[in-house]
């Protein structure tokens, strides 16, 4: 089984989700350049935090033109998991992977700290190895994490249980305290807490390895899906 | 060429008979020094330009060289030493650990968070170019209190400044110190510590050798921006001189990202194509490659400006060398290997030019549109800049200060607390901090909030502890004890985590050493903090000076901030300030005596700082050092605080924040001595079966107060009162007070 790590210019976060699936979920793990246009060969694909093109236009927005993203429309839509934190969820919003789109924090300041988040929906396959309803402690580092789609999108979001995270006391402003959604298929998820900064007792909390594990049980289960 | 752009140059002759170096900020006798000895003829204004700002003091130190020289930088494990761009320590398993201060105090002054920013951006500039990959990032800030809006609004933007620059190309803020006082009114101080980590085969060293080898120009193009702004940083602030906006840079940290990610590519898959490597900061252009070339010695250097990138039409000679422009570095590359070089570049996306050639000879000579427009020594700008023995004098409030120490007035021992734990200096700084990404390289094991911050190493069973300090107020009082009890103080904060110091860097916040006085708190100051550092056994290995903090004639407190770097061997040494669980047993390790001149209760109850400073052993430190760090050797600690500003019964309310504990606590003390802030003292929590283990160990400097409680009653009785409150009410007043003062 291998993850595929993308990395933009700008990106920050990428060797902290390639230490995390190497060292402690003890999975195969590449980076894999934005100038690629392929991502064959990887069973998930996984977007890192940062400020790809120093969020310069608006965070995303410039990300969301590199030559992977075709390949990882065509990934998504294989119905491989990918997976979006922090900058990496608003890349998919920008990328059209996912509804709505992150604003400026309501502080409209950097906000760095520990959240409670709540598992509503346990049953992605993101999130398969959390009880429904378990409250889980993950850090969040960002200053535009403020989640935002109209009614009739949040309508939908929850007809369809595409909430996975919500948080308990909404740092940001975000819509329905939403913390992490899926698309309707259920392979892509974006999120602003940052799971693959709490795996480990040492650094606070080991709560973010569920979303991995959850995405390597999946695979597992599923079998290879070839292109 | 576009003709507004293009600017008439005082000729030569002009330069002389109007003085004109003056506004460069030249003296007479530097001009003449020029004129006479370095170039037997008149200097023209690209000339007088170069040197004004490599001679300025952010370049040359030519008033602090002599007081640098008192520092203690020897050490067994010191591989580079005060000289090169950042320090290095040999940590072991061939790994080095990098470091340095710098301060952006005048650019702050004048544009908070460009200011702040670019003094993030210039710091780790200065850590990669060793080849190392920065791994953490402290500010060390102090304020005057704010009052009106814009005291907020000011404070605001550095640490939005800071926030913007570190949390974008993703490097934590782990930690530092902020302290308040009106003596930092006019002249803010905006110190930026960082902290990389490297293999000790890759060492990279600031030098451009061998004829024939290209000097590669590398990162944003140059602009207009912070056109000589070396020597303003040198200039003092007054009232007529309240706008110099032009002289400020702005930062760019997601191309200083690419920048960055790029050197650290070519040092270390290309290194047999690289020959040295140098920030463009101070004094830009000039300033890195003149010293460069200096290093090297016995060659010169030819630049052509035609090649440098400019991001404005018609710039001068001048202008593009004096340039500080942000997230620029200098190259020397090995002839026949440019295009491999480049080439790293242009993958990333970063602009790469070669731009001149190592020659034979000793002359710095520059082209500007075809013609010769410098020609000086090399070493004239570098290695030989003048050097200033300046006077000493002892200053007027020291000659006659009162040797009786302040006695605190305390009716309400409850209340005193509460006034005390609301202090913006003994408030929690989480409003601050929580605007850094402390956590990203996920390596971040306590982050801002305890006494230093730790960062372990990866792979490896060992870590950091990284803290800044220093308390300019004991300085203002005494500046040799003072400057001792920085360093004990940050040496404090790296044993209480469970670390050993390795070394520290600095930035010395002073005022104008022209003035006897003011020149006497430096060379006292330095002095303290060498003699401390050897006591220690913890080196000065970088830092850095920032004169002329003064405004109308009157300096900042002297305020050296300290950063120091220490060593955790074994991940389970880790220890943080607060107390764990409710029945561990509470001491204080060291003895109290009256410590009130100098400290936050005279401050806050009389509005001043006066008298002798209180006595300090740096022996009796180090024996209290070693005990605490024996303790946690031995595993007998659940937690260990420096007891430092706000005194014992600050350092007890702040260990039960974390966890929300409380306490029942009882001790011989008055009630005043709960607030003296003599130094060489610990508060810690020892777990009860471990209660004869560690008396043993500690013997009579340990002082049992009583145990920590889980019934958010926060109680101590003292031999004259009792402090009596609810713990979750002290929190609140503790972690409220400064985000409701920048509201």
């Amino acid at each position: 089984m291998k993850f595929a790590v993308l990395e933009f210019p700008g990106s920050n976060c990428e060797m902290d989700l390639y230490n995390a699936i190497k060292d402690i979920i003890k999975e195969e793990v590449e980076l894999v350049s934005y100038k690629q246009e392929s991502l064959a060969g990887f069973d998930a694909a996984l977007i890192p935090g940062g400020f790809s093109y120093g969020d310069y236009l608006r965070s995303g927005a410039i990300a969301r033109f590199s030559p992977i993203i075709p390949a990882l429309q065509q990934f998504a839509s294989s119905g491989k998991p990918v997976l979006g934190i922090c900058n990496g969820f608003q890349i998919l919003t920008e990328a059209g992977l996912l509804p709505g789109s992150l604003q400026k924090n309501v502080s409209a300041k950097f906000i760095c700290k520990d959240e409670t988040l709540v598992v509503n929906n346990n049953h992605s396959l993101f999130s398969s190895e959390y009880q429904k309803g378990q409250l889980i402690s993950l850090p969040i580092a960002h200053g535009d994490g403020n989640y935002y789609c109209d009614q009739e999108t949040l309508k939908s979001l929850i007809a369809h249980d595409q909430i996975v995270f919500k948080y308990t006391n909404n740092p940001n402003g975000s819509v329905d305290n939403i913390a992490g959604i899926v698309n309707q298929q259920g392979n892509v998820l974006g999120m602003m807490p940052h799971p693959e900064r709490a795996v480990e007792d040492v650094l606070g909390s080991s709560d973010g390895k569920g979303v991995f594990q959850s995405i390597v049980k999946h695979i597992k289960s599923r079998g290879v899906i070839y292109e | 060429m576009n003709k507004v752009a293009e600017q008439v140059e005082a000729t030569p002759e002009q330069i002389r008979d109007q003085q004109l170096y003056r506004s460069m900020g030249l003296t007479d006798h530097e001009y003449q020094l020029i004129k006479d000895d370095v170039l037997h003829r008149l200097p023209n204004y690209t000339e007088v330009g170069l040197f004004s700002g490599m001679w300025s003091e952010h370049c040359s130190y030519k008033n602090s060289k002599p007081v640098l020289k008192k520092f203690f930088t020897k050490g067994k494990h010191v591989v580079k030493g005060p000289g090169e761009g950042a320090g290095i320590i040999d940590i072991g398993d061939n790994q080095g650990v990098v470091f340095k201060a710098e301060s952006h105090n005048h650019p702050s002054a004048v544009e908070p968070f460009q200011g702040a920013t670019t003094g993030v951006g210039g710091i780790l500039r200065d850590i990669f170019s060793m080849g190392a990959r920065p791994i953490a990032s402290l500010d060390s800030l102090r304020f005057a209190e704010p009052k009106t809006d814009a005291d907020k609004y000011f404070i605001q933007q550095i640490v939005a400044g800071i926030s913007a620059y570190g949390n974008c190309i993703g490097i934590p803020t782990v930690g530092g110190d902020t302290a308040f006082d009106d003596a930092y009114a006019h002249n803010p101080l905006v110190n930026v510590m960082s902290v990389g980590l490297m293999d000790l085969d890759k060492i990279e060293v600031g030098a451009a050798a061998g004829v024939g080898n290209s000097i590669v120009y590398v990162g944003h193009k140059t602009g207009r921006d912070g056109i000589n702004g070396a020597s303003f940083a040198s200039f003092q602030f007054d009232s007529e001189h309240e706008s110099q906006r032009s002289a400020v840079q702005v930062g760019d940290p997601f191309e200083e990202k690419l920048v960055m990610e790029a050197c650290l590519d070519v040092i270390n898959n290309h290194a047999e194509a690289l020959i040295g490597i140098q920030d463009m900061g101070a004094a830009g252009l000039v300033s890195s490659s003149a010293e460069m070339g200096s290093k090297a010695g016995g060659n010169g250097m030819e630049l052509n400006l035609d090649l440098v990138p400019q991001r404005e039409a018609g710039m001068s000679a001048f202008e593009l060398m004096l340039s500080e422009s942000q997230e620029r570095m200098l190259l020397c590359v090995k002839a026949g290997h440019e295009d491999e070089v480049l080439q790293v570049f242009a993958d990333r996306g970063v602009n790469a030019v070669v731009i001149g050639h190592v020659t034979e000879g000793h002359q710095y000579r520059l082209l500007h549109h075809g013609k010769l427009v410098a020609d000086v020594p090399v070493d004239s700008l570098a290695a030989q800049a003048p050097v200033y023995h300046r006077e000493s004098a002892v200053p007027e409030h020291l000659k006659h200060a009162d040797a009786h120490q302040y006695q605190p007035q305390i009716a309400n021992p409850t209340a005193t607390l509460k006034q005390m734990l609301g202090q913006l200096t003994i408030a929690s700084k989480e409003s601050i901090y929580e605007t850094y990404d402390t956590q990203v390289q996920t390596n971040t094991v306590v982050a801002p909030g305890s006494d230093a911050a730790v960062v372990r190493i990866r792979h490896h069973d060992k870590a950091l502890a990284i803290t800044t300090d220093v308390n300019g107020r004991y300085l203002y009082l005494n500046p040799r004890i003072g400057g001792q009890m920085a360093v004990a103080e940050a040496a404090r904060n790296i044993v209480a985590s469970g670390a050993t110091p390795l070394g520290i860097t600095d930035c010395l916040n002073f005022g104008n050493p022209e003035k006897p006085d003011q020149f006497y708190e430096l060379d006292q100051a330095v002095m303290g903090m060498s003699e401390a550092c050897e006591k220690f056994e913890a080196p000065v290995i970088s830092g850095n000076v920032s004169l002329n903090n003064e405004y109308d004639n009157v300096p900042i407190y002297p305020t050296p901030m300290v950063g120091m770097v220490g060593l955790i061997k074994g991940i389970d040494h880790i220890t943080t300030q607060d107390f764990k669980q409710a029945g561990d047993l509470v001491y204080v390790i060291g003895k109290t005596d009256a410590g009130f001149n100098g400290s936050q209760i005279q401050k806050m109850q009389t509005g001043q700082i006066f008298g002798q400073l209180f006595d300090f052993d740096l022996d009796y430190e180090l024996k209290i050092q070693h005990l605490v760090t024996k303790a946690i050797q031995a595993k007998l600690l659940q937690s260990a605080h420096d007891i430092s500003e706000g005194g014992l019964i600050t350092a007890i309310a702040e260990s039960t924040f974390g966890r929300q504990l409380g306490v029942e606590l009882a001790s011989d003390l008055t009630v005043a001595d709960f607030f003296s802030e003599s130094q060489s003292r610990f508060v810690v929590s020892v777990p009860q079966d471990k209660q004869a283990a560690f008396e043993q160990l500690v013997g009579s400097e340990a002082y049992q107060l009583g145990k920590v409680t889980d019934d958010n009653h926060f109680f101590v009785q003292a031999s004259d009162g009792y402090f009596d409150l609810d713990s979750d009410k002290a929190l609140a007043i503790w972690k409220g007070a400064l985000a409701c003062r920048l509201k």
